[in-house]
């Protein structure tokens, strides 16, 4: 029996090496087995619900089927689409615009010490103020309209940009802006050649930070004041008890988050730091 | 004909006190002429590149390249390559091309002249130490500067390395009849390179010597008539590279030793 169990492992590690050494002559086995680990995490998320909402057995818990079903239905009707670009629309103006004045400023504050010490203290301001209260004052102030609804959500997310920036503009190396000076670049060039790339990494945390932040933010502000969007959709599904109608809306905006993250975020990232290699 | 007059030139120190790097400091440099700077470390031979390349203009004094303050087309080498590290080769050296149509083939004759033909393409972080200089010496000149600057740009390399570097240096000035300044504290260096050698004070520097070169070229440090001449020099003024020649001395003096 000892020689037996002495033997076995040796068996199971042939063919483990001859699989290991035909890895290389297919397509790119790591990129393709990462992709397989990730599909293998996702099925096993919907499996572990579908055997929870079995177990269950309630109305607060339908199974994944239930809820794929919904999706499609609600897609048919039209209803999802239009709620889901009203809130994308919404996403992108505020991600957008929470970007760039926050890169403006965080710039500013890098670079000049008395704007820096000035701002300071509304920046912690800004960082600790709860969304909600934004939310709220931003509907009083401005009405329950859609620039209300942005402006609410640009003023949760710029103290972060700004933040994050500022670490960045901080980092600039003096040295390589001096051959932009020495060799008088205009100064057009100097920034987009110079000095963007030197602040690129701190951007894409803030994007990447800002993107999940902002999506959260968004559903709030619809819930609260507007009449359509996600946020809006599924404060209704909550009044009618509606689990199914949920989780489908909740589902399609998990997807495109992780699209969006897949299909822009990273290979934008992979892009720009191709010279890391 | 490059002219620096520098009165009075300070800056604040660590402390806050200001600290005065250079002081009736007065050169003249022809046109395509290869000068050379020495002068003890912590002098202010950095300084003064910075002034005559525009990068500090927080001075009293003049400096003028042909008649008026250099603007465009001069070339900056500095201690490091200080190449952009997320453009490739080709790219560092075209970054300080304008709308000159014929820059980027000139960048590419350059960069081939230079042995870097193969790696256009790669980024700056792939490459050796000599290899950054060189796309850096390429950058430099594919602007077709009136004047080159340069800040001890082969310190940190390795004797054979830096040899070959200031052979590729000498053979694209002596094309190109350039005017260069050459800032460095190796005196073998100055004098292999240079027509014309200026000897810089400790702080506050002044020039308290200009020697013109005469050696045929080309000239390696190593070089025996180099070496010789390097020995009259030192014996002649003992107290020139220790930084310690007398800055009141109001005349600055212009040797003859005697050349091969």
């Amino acid at each position: 029996m000892t020689v037996k169990a002495q033997y076995e492992p040796r068996m199971s590690a042939q063919p483990h090496q001859r699989a290991s050494t035909q890895a290389p002559a297919s397509e790119s086995p790591p990129a393709r087995r990462d992709a397989l680990t990730r599909f293998a995490s996702l099925l096993v998320f919907v499996l572990v619900w579908h055997v929870a909402a079995l177990a269950v057995e309630s109305s607060t818990l339908p199974p994944p089927l239930t809820v794929f079903e919904r999706i499609v239905a609600e897609t048919v009707s039209l209803a999802l689409p239009e709620h889901l670009a009203t809130t994308l629309s919404r996403v992108v103006i505020s991600f957008g615009a929470a970007m760039l004045i926050g890169t403006a400023i965080g710039i500013a504050m890098g670079h000049w010490r008395r704007l820096d010490l000035f701002l300071d203290g509304w920046l912690v301001l800004g960082l600790n103020i709860p969304a909600l209260v934004t939310i709220i004052l931003c509907y009083v102030w401005f009405g329950l309209n859609d620039a209300a609804a942005i402006i609410a959500v640009a003023i949760n997310k710029i103290p972060t940009v700004v933040v994050t920036v500022r670490e960045g503009a901080r980092a600039i190396d003096p040295r390589l802006m001096q051959v932009a000076s020495a060799y008088r670049l205009s100064r057009w060039r100097t920034f987009t050649r110079v000095y963007l790339p030197q602040l690129q990494p701190y951007l894409m945390a803030a994007a990447r930070s800002g993107l999940s932040l902002i999506w959260k933010i968004v559903l709030v502000v619809e819930l609260l004041g507007r009449s359509n969007g996600i946020g809006f959709q599924l404060n209704v599904f909550f009044q009618f008890f509606d689990i199914t109608g949920i989780l489908a809306y909740t589902l399609v905006f998990a997807a495109i988050v992780l699209l969006v993250e897949a299909l822009v975020l990273r290979p934008l990232e992979r892009r720009v730091t191709r010279w890391r290699g | 004909m490059l002219e620096i007059d520098i009165a009075r030139k300070s800056y604040p120190d660590r402390g806050g006190q200001p600290h005065l790097a250079l002081e009736a400091l007065r050169m003249r440099v022809r046109p395509g002429e290869f000068a050379c700077v020495v002068g003890p470390s912590g002098c202010g031979k950095s300084t003064l590149l910075n002034l005559v390349g525009g990068l500090d203009a927080d001075f009293q004094g003049r400096i003028a390249l042909d008649g008026q303050p250099p603007a465009g087309g001069v070339g900056f080498m500095f201690q490091e390559p200080r190449l952009m590290p997320w453009l490739t080769v080709l790219d560092n050296v075209r970054l300080v091309l304008g709308d000159d149509p014929g820059g980027p083939e000139r960048a590419r004759q350059l960069l081939a002249a230079m042995e870097l033909g193969d790696v256009l393409d790669a980024f700056p972080g792939r490459l050796s130490g000599g290899m950054q200089r060189r796309v850096a010496l390429a950058r430099a000149f594919v602007i077709e500067p009136r004047l080159l600057l340069m800040d001890e740009p082969f310190v940190s390399l390795d004797a054979p390395t830096a040899d070959r570097l200031r052979t590729m240096l000498v053979e694209i000035w002596r094309e190109r009849q350039t005017t260069v300044l050459f800032v460095t504290h190796d005196l073998r260096e100055a004098l292999a390179l240079g027509d014309r050698v200026f000897f810089l004070s400790g702080a506050p520097a002044r020039v308290v010597l200009e020697l013109p070169v005469r050696l045929d070229r080309p000239r390696s440090p190593a070089n025996p008539a180099v070496q010789a001449l390097q020995q009259a020099v030192l014996e002649r003024h003992p107290e020139l590279l220790a930084g310690l020649a007398n800055a009141a001395d109001d005349a600055i003096e212009e040797t003859e030793l005697e050349q091969p």
